[in-house]
């Protein structure tokens, strides 16, 4: 198969993957980035130590190169649900568009109009001026990232909407349930934490690169010392709030949850975690497991007596679902042949819910009211999101939450005492750790947006039939153009990045000189300070 | 106060008016700022004056945008559906354009080869030309339908093709926008930039104005006697359900102004237009760049508000299946979220606007080549 034989809707899937994935490698870093310089400027405008200015405006340097690449590819993301997903954008747009509107409104302006203060505001403004600008510049990335998320969490968990069949699509009926979404709550928490995490990996590994060449000491340790301890923070928080991420997974999305683990069969509560396996789709079994007692039951239910259902059991409750599913369709069939149905208006009012699964056959037969036995096993089967490849993500990503916590714990503990410029084996470690937090971030996305698959709105909607009605070629012309216009500029930014890098804070904001001469610092001093 | 269904589609549809003129009036300026860089800046250095003057505050404007786009997905969905992926290819297009602008703005200035630098102006006036050209092409095939309608599901079907959208009439409006830009930019840099930037901003400005009133005056026209419009016919209930297919339209052979025909003081909205037009020109060779600049503002209002005005009640007519256009009154959200809407614009908008004139007010002055090269936080 070539790309020319590809439909519009892997197209349509493949694009957004990945216009997706780039623009989440430069999100993680201004999340992190920001609210590192606003606490490194903090420290300069209350200690007065023109170090501290200086270390704020050079990751600033880094900050933005990253930051223009983030909102170039931003806008392709909102482009995209009308270009690519015009059914989508009628069918949830009264739900979905809100939240993305208020991002706007919130966050994108306060991010954006701050952002141009921030570089050229310096000698403009006051130090407590300039500072209330950084962290309103870190407020609106934070911000963004929160209404992005309640949209999203939406489409795992699609709270406080419901279908209203004279318009032919899902309609907001409690906009505080959107907003109070669990689901979304936890997702913020947990993906802001990565960010955190990402911008101290990125400080920490620049840093050690510095001292392990032996420059720029008096930034770097400072700068690794901020990295550290705010690593460190935000790297246990990103583990215990993945761990609440998951809690809200097994409550919510149970079948996504059965995928990740492999869990084919329903085990007696409380279920256990299987840290390794060989999952064989074909089979439907997981084969050489390693287990951990109760962990699971522990993480998804928060108890020892609550079942964890398997893949198996999920399936046959979706078969019943499509069943309630069909009698929805039929009910609306009907209501829009005869808009005074009462009969049939009751009957949507009870089923309206299961509404989608009944959507799912549509794929199968497009007059789905007569569907066989056979093809609403097929239906229900066709809810197993790819098993293998959200198992190994998953543990792949979990595995380097945990080395984090190790990084930062050591780069505090080295920094505390002092000792961190002159441990050349852990500055090494710290420079290669640099790509793992954005391996961490899109893994984790992979897994939340495959195990959502094959729905594009969890129970609602069916990915399949979200597209646009346009040909294959037009949404082929576009992917390429992306494909190839991204790793232009990708090879740019990374060339700018390495210069600026390479050239240092001393040539990019010319030779460190203060007005008050400081001492020789050991970092202890520094992490006092 | 409860406001009804019916109010609430009318505020949105003044308020997405209001997004577009605040798209058009404040990034309007720094995209024509860019479509003016590689004519009014003839050394790099007199180029760095025009990237700087708009370099801190160009990436607030395009968030306009952002949520003109957002707003229209909450509020207008249908529109959004039918637009975003009826205009497929100009889209991307504009997309390239948006995506190479502030990588640009923040690219051009980190390495000092001369071909490097040459390479972003071209970019950047890339940049501002396509979407200014393409938004004004999309608005001139509103004006005149597009070829979209629906299935039983509601699921949009076009039926066009990227030439198809380059007609003669569409072309027009697209040169008209990009004399609007051209003069609103010049407007700025007279406002903003040093000399000699200021002088040739001005000049180029007071052409643009003046083609400007007279381009304006020609669409007019046609719109009365060249393009089809579209006409109601019978009753709609401006409370009922937002599904486009359950109305009568038909498609008369130009008649395009008839609202202002029908309600004679709307034609303050294209008097608006074409009295500013003609005062900025004149207000720049008079050397008033700050009137000037607003008087080319109020002439973008003036342009924008005339063509969705002309559209009333439309939003959108379709040129295949008159029936499905969309209108205010059948392709809004839900009462629920036009409401809540509603509420957060009303909260965080006086917000945005007001920390926005506090930025502009920190960075007042002139941008002069000194002090350019003084910032090493200069672009």
């Amino acid at each position: 198969m070539t790309f020319a034989d590809l439909d519009v809707v892997t197209l349509s899937r493949l694009q957004f993957g990945l216009t997706a994935m780039y623009h989440f490698l430069f999100v993680p870093l201004t999340l992190g980035l920001a609210v590192l310089l606003a606490i490194m400027e903090t420290v300069y405008v209350m200690t007065g130590l023109e170090i501290w200015r200086r270390i704020t405006r050079f990751w600033g340097v880094l900050f933005g190169i990253n930051f223009a690449m983030g909102v170039a590819t931003g806008v392709t993301m909102e482009f995209q649900f009308g270009m690519n997903w015009a059914y989508y954008s009628h069918y949830v747009g009264d739900v979905f568009g809100a939240p993305l509107a208020i991002e706007g409104l919130m966050a994108f302006f306060l991010e954006a109009t701050f952002v141009g203060l921030f570089f050229f505001g310096w000698d403009r403004l006051s130090k407590i001026g300039h500072l209330t600008v950084t962290w309103l510049l870190a407020l609106g990335t934070n911000l963004s990232a929160l209404w992005i998320l309640i949209a999203n969490g939406w489409m795992q968990n699609p709270v406080g909407a419901t279908f209203n069949p004279e318009t032919m699509r899902m309609e907001v009926s409690d906009f505080s349930a959107l907003i109070f979404n669990p689901v979304a709550q936890a997702k913020f928490v947990h993906t802001v934490s990565a960010g955190y995490v990402t911008g101290s990996v990125f400080v920490l590994a620049i840093s050690a690169f510095y001292l392990l060449r032996r420059r720029h000491r008096e930034v770097a340790v400072r700068s690794a010392t901020v990295a550290a301890s705010f690593g460190l923070a935000a790297a246990l928080s990103v583990v215990v709030l993945g761990d609440e991420s998951g809690y809200t997974t097994g409550e919510n999305q149970k079948m996504k949850l059965a995928a990740i683990e492999a869990m084919w069969k329903t085990e007696p509560a409380p279920a256990s975690f299987t840290l390794f396996g060989l999952p064989d789709a074909q089979a439907r079994e997981t084969r050489y497991e390693v287990k951990v007692p109760w962990m699971l039951g522990l993480i998804a239910t928060r108890s020892i007596s609550k079942e964890v259902p398997g893949i198996e059991d999920l399936v046959k409750d979706v078969e019943l679902r499509i069943r309630f599913g069909l009698m929805a369709y039929d009910a609306l069939e009907k209501l829009r042949a005869d808009r005074t149905n009462a009969e049939a208006r009751a009957t949507l009012d009870v089923t309206s819910g299961e509404l989608g699964y009944a959507l799912l056959l549509k794929k199968i037969r497009p007059d789905v009211l007569n569907a066989t036995e056979d093809e609403i096993r097929q239906a229900a089967w066709s809810t197993v999101p790819p098993v293998s490849p959200l198992f190994w993500s998953f543990r792949v990503m979990v595995g380097l939450g945990f080395f984090f916590i190790a990084l930062f714990a050591t780069a505090f503990f080295l920094a505390s005492t002092g000792r961190l410029a002159r441990s050349r084996r852990f500055l090494w470690v710290a420079l290669l750790t640099l790509p793992a937090p954005w391996i961490a971030a899109e893994l984790g996305w992979y897994v939340a947006e495959v195990g959502r698959q094959p729905w594009v709105i969890e129970g609602v909607m069916p990915t399949f039939l979200a597209v646009s009605s346009i040909s294959a070629g037009n949404v082929l012309t576009t992917l390429l153009g992306f494909v190839a216009f991204y790793s232009a500029l990708a090879i740019v930014d990374l060339v700018l990045m390495v210069k600026a890098i390479r050239m240092g804070p001393d040539r990019l904001l010319g030779r460190f000189a203060p007005r008050h001469p400081e001492p020789e610092f050991p970092a202890a001093a520094v992490a006092a300070e | 106060m409860t406001l009804d269904y019916e109010t609430l589609r009318l505020i949105w549809w003044l308020l997405l008016g209001a997004l577009l003129i605040g798209f058009a009036v404040m990034d309007g300026f720094d995209l024509g700022a860019a479509i003016l860089l590689p004519f009014v800046g003839r050394t790099d250095a007199e180029r760095r004056v025009v990237i700087n003057s708009v370099g801190p505050v160009w990436e607030g404007n395009q968030v306009w945008l952002i949520l003109g786009g957002g707003a229209i997905f909450a509020a207008w969905p249908m529109l959004y559906a039918v637009a975003f992926s009826g205009f497929y290819l100009a889209m991307f297009l504009v997309l390239c354009a948006l995506i190479i602008r502030p990588v640009g703005f923040k690219f051009r200035s980190k390495i000092h080869d001369p071909r490097w630098r040459r390479f972003w102006d071209w970019a950047l006036f890339t940049g501002g030309f396509v979407p200014t050209l393409i938004f004004g092409v999309a608005v001139g095939n509103a004006l005149q339908g597009v070829p979209f309608r629906f299935d039983g599901d509601l699921r949009m079907i076009y039926e066009g093709s990227l030439l198809g959208l380059l007609n003669p009439f569409a072309l027009f409006c697209g040169v008209v926008s990009v004399l609007m830009l051209t003069l609103h930019g010049g407007a700025f840099l007279a406002l903003k930039a040093d000399e000699p930037v200021a002088s040739r901003a001005a000049l180029i400005g007071r052409q643009a104005a003046m083609l400007l009133a007279v381009a304006f005056l020609i669409g007019g026209v046609c719109i009365q006697l060249g393009v089809d419009s579209y006409r109601l016919v019978g009753e709609i209930d401006p409370m009922g359900p937002s599904n486009p297919t359950l109305k009568h339209v038909e498609v008369v052979a130009g008649g395009g102004l008839r609202v202002y025909g029908a309600h004679l003081w709307m034609i303050v909205v294209p008097l608006l237009a074409l009295v500013s037009a003609p005062a900025a020109g004149l207000l720049l060779s008079r050397r008033r760049p700050g009137l000037a600049f607003v008087a080319s503002g109020l002439a973008v209002a003036g342009v924008v508000a005339t063509a969705g005005v002309g559209l009333f009640p439309f939003l959108l007519p379709s040129s295949i299946a008159p029936d499905h256009s969309l209108t205010v009154w059948d392709a809004s959200s839900s009462e629920l979220t036009l409401k809540i809407m509603l509420v957060a614009t009303a909260i965080f908008l006086p917000l945005v606007l007001a920390y926005t004139a506090w930025v502009y007010s920190v960075l007042r002055g002139r941008v002069t080549i000194a002090a350019v090269n003084a910032d090493v936080s200069s672009y």
